[in-house]
Order: structure tokens, then C-alpha cells, then sequence
């Protein structure tokens, strides 16, 4: 027995898991545990109140609403490797997700505990970033819309505030004819990105970039957008080389390190994939 | 100080348990010492080695990371149910022969593993099966031996 004592709740509804964190605010969800188990072990955390949200109904499931797929926060990473509708609607959630952890860790982690986490070189926030990404925030009060920028504030640090718990993830889906990609750098593939890189294109009639999204992670605290070179790559034609364009993109609060020209080669390559 | 216990009832290689387990008792501290099942091993109980891997209704799992009781109404299956009337599981005799296993830390996690893989896709190739040894930390024997006893057993191998 390595984690401090805690009281341990294991409600079956929302309302009932609502219910405890208003009755104590201090509790610490326990989602798929790949992140929080770890630190419980080394005591690194201390929980007096652990609110396991494994044997919660309804917040397993994947459905298109809104012209969105909405996600369960309780979804396993692994489960949205397997999804036919994330498949055709969002294949670069599932080319980031291949990316986390490992097997045995993705049957258990979820998407809702990554983006709660927030860890600077997490891949499954890196795709809300790019995305826009809106949340569902539950309370006792009723449930707010919160928009993933300004959920994620700061590495390990999101926007809940106490007695709220994240149910929902939606993830717009792109526009027919839109390109994405997700690329990183790691030691071995399923390691901490060192550096990675998501792009989404939409072209135009003649093939030129209309709109672009651009997000990264590796050498900044935390992933983020480069909306100077979104503006950038507007005009862009598929087949032109990306290079020029990819070293001159200002990465705006960079770390001066290796990891800096690294996200310029995940830009790129996601660039070339994306266009591919 | 006593702790609240919370009952569970948990299939473990196949027999059924009913137990009454502190919650911060980890799956993996459950196995080895309220169920004497030592072949589930720990190394750095942070998720990392994969040495603690064991399938929970066939599918792979840090025993370190999973508390006792989250695996009420579970089957769980660990490296010592994987023999068949005493005889070695196909896997276990592939280990051995091709030199996959020196002194066995990390071999429950690994059989687990890719047991699991194994069952899902029957021929996996070299890059699938080195990506699942991926979450395995081996500090003796390297990893070639595991990846040529799973590849010994894939229908495309
Ligand atoms: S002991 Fe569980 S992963 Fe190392
Ligand atoms: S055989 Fe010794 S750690 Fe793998």
C-alpha cells in the first residue's frame, strides 16, 4: 500500500458524482488513473477525497451533434483508436492518439483525464488546441460551454472550478476537403514528444490554403497555436515546398533549444503530410 | 488507524474471489500479497516498466496503477494463468527457446502483452510487436529474443 489513506467514492451517476464534489470540493477525480495513479503512489499527490469516475453511466460514448463529434470524458484512449466515426470524421485524433503512452496505458487512460492534465507534451491536447475544441463542464448548477483555450491555463493547470467536472469534448469536423496531420519527434515513437506539430488545411477552388490552423507542442510550456503562421500559409499551394516557409514562422515564446528546431521539422513534415 | 475495507468480487485466473480490500490497496499489491500470485512483479509502480502488466477482461493493464477494488466484478488474468494443465503457454515456450527472457523480471508483463496482441490481430509483424514490447523496460536480455518468439508465433511470421 504505497498512496496516503483517502476516503474513496465511486458514484454511478453525474448527479451522485456532482452530489460528492459539492459535499467535498477537495476531491480529486480519478479518471483513467495513468497520470494521477503515479503520483499517488510516490505521494507526489495527496488526496484526501478520491472521486472514481470509472463506475460512472453515459460518459463512455462517442456521437456526432452539432456538427461536432461529441466524446465522452471518459472514453479510452484506446476506444478512440477503434472508433469508425472518429475514423472518418477525425483521423487525426486517432493518428495522435496511436501516439499516447502504450497499449496497456491507452486501455485505461481516457481522453478527458489528458485534457484535464494537461501535460506540456501531450498529444491529445495538442488536437483540442488545434481544433477549437469546446468542453462540457458539469455542476449541480447545470453544465457551461467552455472553449479548450481557455480550459487549458497553464501546464497542469485547467479552468475547473471546484465542484465541476469535465463530461464532454466536441471536436468540430473539419470541412470536406480539409487536410490535417499530427506529427512528432520522440526518442522511441510511443516516449514523451520531444516536439510535435498538428496542421489543418482547408483549400480552396484551386487548390490554395484558405484557412489554416497550426498548433504545436515541445518547446513551450504548453501547446499552443502559431496564428502568425497560419496567416502565413494562406495562398499556400500544395506541392510547393515548405521549407522556406516553415524556417521563417515566428514560434513566439520558444524555448531556445534543440526542441525548437525540432518543432520545425514536425511543422514541416506535417505540412508535406497533410498536402501529401 | 483502520481503514474503511469495501468488498469486491474478482475472477482471478479463473477462480472466483470475494475479499474486502482497503481502497488505496493497489490490483498489483492485491495479486502479490492478499492472493500470493508473486509472478505479477513490480518495478518502479509509477506505470513506466510494464513489468506489472496483467489482462483485465483481455486487456492489458498496469496492476500498479489500478486499485484493488476498481477491479470488482473483473476477470483478471496474470502470468500464472497462463499454463494449460501444466503445460507452458505457446508463448511461455517461445520465450524460452528463442532466448526471450534472462532473469524473467520483466517476462510477466511481456507475456501479458503480448498475449494480448496475439489475440487480437493473430499475425502481427515485427514493427507491430516491437511497438507493443515498447512499454516494456528489459534490463538483461535486450528485446530480439521476445520479438522472435512472438514473430515465431504470427501467422505471417
Ligand atoms: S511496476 Fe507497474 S509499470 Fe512498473
Ligand atoms: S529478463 Fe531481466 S529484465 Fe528482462
Amino acid at each position: 500500500m504505497k498512496p496516503a489513506a483517502f476516503c474513496y467514492h465511486a458514484p454511478r451517476s453525474l448527479p451522485e458524482a456532482l452530489a460528492i464534489l459539492e459535499q467535498h470540493p477537495e476531491a480529486r477525480p480519478l479518471a483513467g488513473g495513468q497520470s494521477l495513479m503515479p503520483q499517488l503512489n510516490a505521494r507526489q499527490v495527496t488526496a484526501p477525497h478520491l472521486l472514481d469516475l470509472n463506475r460512472l453511466d453515459g460518459l463512455d460514448g462517442i456521437e456526432e451533434a452539432e456538427g461536432c463529434l461529441r466524446i465522452g470524458a471518459m472514453v479510452r484512449q484506446a476506444a478512440l483508436l477503434r472508433s469508425p466515426l472518429l475514423r472518418r470524421h477525425l483521423p487525426v485524433l486517432v493518428e495522435a492518439a496511436v501516439l499516447v503512452g502504450h497499449v496497456a496505458t491507452r486501455n485505461r487512460g481516457t481522453l478527458g483525464g489528458s485534457l484535464c492534465q494537461l501535460d506540456p507534451w501531450a498529444e491529445l491536447p495538442l488536437v483540442a488546441t488545434l481544433l477549437d475544441a469546446e468542453l462540457e463542464l458539469a455542476a449541480p448548477s447545470g453544465t457551461r460551454r467552455l472553449a479548450f483555450r481557455d480550459f487549458a491555463q497553464g501546464p497542469g493547470r485547467n479552468a475547473l472550478r471546484p465542484g465541476e467536472l469535465l463530461t464532454h469534448a466536441r471536436f468540430p469536423i473539419p470541412a470536406a476537403g480539409t487536410r490535417q496531420a499530427f506529427v512528432e519527434i520522440a526518442d522511441r515513437p510511443n516516449d514523451p514528444a520531444e516536439a510535435a506539430a498538428a496542421v489543418s488545411l482547408r483549400l480552396g477552388a484551386a487548390g490554395e490554403v484558405t484557412s489554416a490552423a497550426l498548433a504545436v507542442c515541445g518547446p513551450f510550456p504548453m501547446a499552443r497555436r502559431l496564428p502568425e503562421g497560419e496567416a502565413m500559409l494562406l495562398g499556400w499551394r500544395p506541392g510547393a515546398d515548405p521549407r522556406p516557409l516553415v524556417s521563417g514562422m515566428p514560434l513566439p515564446d520558444a524555448a531556445d533549444d534543440d526542441r525548437a528546431a525540432m518543432v520545425r521539422v514536425a511543422l514541416r513534415r506535417a505540412l508535406e503530410r497533410a498536402m501529401a | 488507524m483502520s481503514e474503511e475495507r469495501f468488498p469486491i468480487s474478482v475472477t482471478v485466473n479463473g477462480e472466483p474471489h470475494r475479499l474486502d480490500v482497503p481502497a488505496r490497496l493497489s490490483l498489483a499489491d492485491l495479486l502479490r500479497e492478499g492472493l500470493r500470485l508473486t509472478g505479477t512483479h513490480l518495478g518502479c509502480e509509477h506505470g513506466a516498466c510494464g513489468a506489472c502488466t496483467v489482462l483485465v477482461d483481455g486487456a492489458s493493464a498496469r496492476a500498479c496503477l489500478m486499485l484493488a477494488v476498481q477491479a470488482d466484478g473483473r476477470s483478471i488474468t496474470t502470468v500464472e494463468g497462463l499454463e494449460r494443465a501444466g503445460r507452458l503457454h505457446p508463448l511461455q515456450q517461445a520465450l524460452s527457446e528463442r532466448h526471450g527472457l534472462q532473469c524473467g523480471f520483466c517476462t510477466p508483463g511481456v507475456l501479458m502483452t503480448l498475449v494480448e496482441l496475439l489475440d487480437a490481430s493473430p499475425s502481427p509483424d515485427e514493427a507491430e510487436i516491437r511497438m507493443a514490447l515498447a512499454g516494456h523496460h528489459c534490463r538483461c536480455t535486450g528485446y530480439q529474443g521476445m520479438v522472435d518468439a512472438a514473430l515465431s508465433l504470427s501467422g505471417g511470421g
